[in-house]
């Protein structure tokens, strides 16, 4: 069960305390804008300001670097490769062959990683503090999504805890049935599938249980956890109209801005 | 608070797809707060029933329904809430990842106010005896922990019929009393009715007033107060797979050789499953020929991880699992080296769970995939399915897909598949877990002429009359 209880460790600072719907919408904010165009400029305006916010954000440093990991794997993956191979403009620096690193696509690659950091880092921070449940709450009760739908994934959810102990079983139990020395590729087929059977059964006796307590039974259900909505939100949502706003400001002022779509 | 009055008349179900009927000409009446134990053999339709009465059987693509079934005078379909089922399995019944909320969540369906909920949420679990924060996640609990919680929403929703599927079926001994004591209190309370399905009998036996055995050909066979109906019926019972006290499985007699030789040698054993956790440590285990050892001991304790340390199936932690030259022959000292095929026909492991070591979609298959994988020729290969499927009455079912068997046939299955590679040595893992008595029976008696042939046998269990009818030696893990 590592997914649920993962987000539920560690301290609660005010941020573990804000409805999740309006962690959704900040981030979407913040990416959106910075999807309107590729410059350096936007992006690395939204990162400085992020990076002040950060300080509330709730997380250790190390917490944060761990959670992040994926990011800083792939930011300087981005950034080598459209450097060798994003539109070339400008100075030619080095060339071999089809590879050409010239001043634009050193320029590209910057803007680039600037803006994987400045999307990804908010979306990251905002959903490790979110619990599962409170995000199923404000989304059924706050946004009003159907409830079957919210609460049937909300309970998927966990099963995905199980899932990890049954893969492991499957692989010891193909090792002592003497089937586990080759064919590495076709084994991991036939214990995908055999996982998806334990899965769907699993998930009917979940679905019964629930049915049996009353799920989908009656057009109305109340709800046990409040899913309030308040100033807090509201301030989170303005820092991220805030941030993508100065960031897109700032490109224009600057000159920098071109349009993604233009 | 009250209990729910049911009745059936001509009452039956045929599930889609399906030939026979599950449930027949069903015509009883259970009244209000009366506790009743529901037995029948394997396949006599006891779950059919609950369910249909927890109104959760579905419509007609489903099945087919015949005569009536009514719960307060109304179609348990349209009456949810009026009652409550717990099932079987632990892990399935789970909704929520916190306690409290998983409580809650059957209160909520009946759409309640938020105050009378949280109210509910605490005296339910109170109820149960389960004094966790409401903020706990519902993993960590244990077994019957979780029965105790599944118990605890069904409670909050204040029913009127509680509908037990086989509860403690898959609980260790301290689980099963934890949830038995639990019904038994809040049934007082309550006044509920209660309709419980168990082949335990000794379980509920104190704390039901009626037991009704339902008949495979349809029908009832036998209803009224426990004592008249386990006099008339008990053997009857016994030998269609129900656990009656008064008549308790036969025990094989076995034949213990003097020359025994030692196979496998745990010392200093450190066992885990995942990287820097260790389980257990400072074990010492013998196994040897024509023996039985059991591991016994609490939940989490290791037993489970032991048995894959000492099958070869995962590496020690600490120590040495060491296999002597009887055992290897010429395959290497330690097992957790050995290929999977050489694994084969050295230790055989039994999973807890049959599901997860099926790899086929025929039970012949399944039988044929040891055998196959030590290259034997094909004539070979049909002789030893064939003499298996015999052996285990599995042969009407050789052309079925594994995981549609029934809970005995999977156990006897999942034994059979590995005796299929003729292993030295057998673990098996909870062997007679929620098994009835009739598949408990066979197992042991196989068990006993295997180690009278000279194998060695490595049972994780927490069945004592298991233990008491096979094991040479006991392992206590604390």
């Amino acid at each position: 069960m590592t997914v649920i209880e993962q987000t539920r460790a560690g301290q609660r600072k005010a941020i573990h305390g804000v409805n999740p719907v309006a962690k959704l919408i900040a981030a979407m904010v913040i990416g959106f804008s910075l999807l309107l165009t590729i410059d350096p400029v936007s992006a690395a305006v939204a990162l400085v300001l992020e990076a002040i916010l950060l300080v509330w954000a709730g997380l250790s440093f190390r917490e944060f670097f761990v959670r992040t990991a994926p990011l800083w794997v792939a930011v300087p993956l981005t950034g080598l490769t459209t450097a060798l191979y994003g539109v070339d403009s400008g100075t030619v620096h080095w060339e071999v062959g089809f590879v050409t690193v010239t001043d634009g696509s050193l320029e590209l690659a910057v803007a680039m990683m600037l803006r994987i950091l400045a999307a990804g880092i908010p979306a990251i921070v905002l959903f490790v503090t979110t619990d599962p449940t409170d995000l199923a709450d404000g989304l059924a009760q706050v946004l009003r999504l159907p409830e079957r739908f919210v609460l049937g994934g909300l309970a998927g959810l966990r099963l995905v805890g199980l899932f990890i102990d049954d893969w492991r079983s499957l692989s010891l139990a193909r090792r002592a049935r003497g089937v586990g020395d080759s064919g590495r590729v076709r084994r991991f087929g036939g214990q995908a599938f055999a996982l998806l059977v334990l899965s769907v059964r699993r998930a009917t006796k979940l679905a019964t249980a629930m049915e049996a307590k009353g799920f989908g039974s009656s057009p109305t259900r109340s709800w046990a956890r409040p899913s309030p909505f308040g100033w807090r939100e509201t301030v989170l949502i303005a820092i991220g109209v805030i941030v993508g706003s100065a960031a897109v400001t700032a490109a224009v002022a600057a000159g920098t801005w071109r349009f993604i779509f233009g | 608070m009250s209990g729910a009055r049911v009745s059936a008349r001509g009452w039956g179900w045929r599930y889609s797809g399906r030939r026979a009927s599950a449930v027949s000409d069903l015509t009883l009446q259970i009244e209000p707060g009366e506790r009743v134990l529901l037995l029948g053999a394997s396949g006599a339709g006891k779950s059919t029933v609950l369910q249909a009465l927890a109104g959760v059987l579905g419509g007609d693509d489903e099945g087919d329904q015949r005569g009536e079934l009514l719960v307060d005078g109304r179609n348990p379909a349209d009456a949810r809430g009026i009652a409550g089922l717990v099932l079987q399995d632990p892990d399935s019944q789970v909704v929520l990842a916190r306690v409290g909320d998983d409580v809650a969540f059957g209160c909520e369906n009946l759409s309640l106010p938020r105050d009378e909920i949280w109210r509910r949420v605490g005296n339910a679990l109170d109820a149960v005896g389960l004094r966790v924060p409401f903020e706990q996640s519902t993993s960590t609990l244990s077994g019957g922990q979780k029965q105790r919680l599944a118990l605890a929403g069904v409670l909050a929703m204040q029913p009127k019929l509680v509908l037990l599927d086989e509860p403690t079926a898959n609980l260790d001994p301290a689980g099963v009393t934890e949830v038995r004591d639990a019904v038994a209190r809040t049934v007082a309370q309550s006044g509920a009715t209660l309709i419980v399905i168990e082949h335990r009998v000794a379980v509920w036996r104190d704390l039901v007033d009626r037991v009704i055995v339902l008949d495979p050909a349809g029908g009832v066979l036998a209803d009224g107060s426990p004592d008249a109906v386990l006099t008339e019926q008990g053997r009857n019972l016994a030998d269609a797979g129900v656990w009656v006290p008064e008549f308790p499985p036969a025990t094989p007699q076995r034949t213990r050789w003097m020359e025994s030789q030692v196979l496998l040698q745990g010392s200093a054993l450190g066992v885990g499953r995942r990287k820097g956790v260790t389980v257990a440590s400072g074990i010492d285990v013998t196994v040897a020929s024509g023996r039985a050892l059991a591991v016994s001991g609490l939940n989490g304790s290791g037993k489970s991880t032991l048995a894959l340390t000492l099958a070869g199936l995962i590496k020690p932690h600490g120590g040495d699992v060491a296999a002597f030259p009887a055992l290897a022959a010429g395959a290497g000292s330690e097992p957790a080296r050995w290929k999977s095929r050489e694994l084969l026909t050295r230790i055989g492991t039994v999973f807890q769970d049959p599901e997860h070591q099926f790899l086929s979609s025929t039970v012949r298959g399944e039988l044929s995939i040891g055998p196959r994988a030590m290259r034997l020729p094909e004539s070979e290969v049909d002789d030893r399915v064939d003499a298996l499927l015999e052996r285990l009455r599995l042969t009407a079912l050789s052309k079925a897909n594994p995981f549609t068997l029934s809970g005995g046939e999977k156990r006897r299955l999942s034994v059979a598949t590995i005796l299929a590679a003729r292993p030295s040595v057998l673990v098996l893992d909870e062997p007679t877990f929620g098994q009835d008595s009739r598949t408990w029976r066979e197992l042991v008696a196989l068990l006993a002429e295997l180690l009278d042939e000279g194998n060695a046998v490595v049972a994780v269990t927490h069945d004592r009359e298991f233990i008491n009818a096979l094991a040479d030696h006991e392992l206590v893990l604390a």
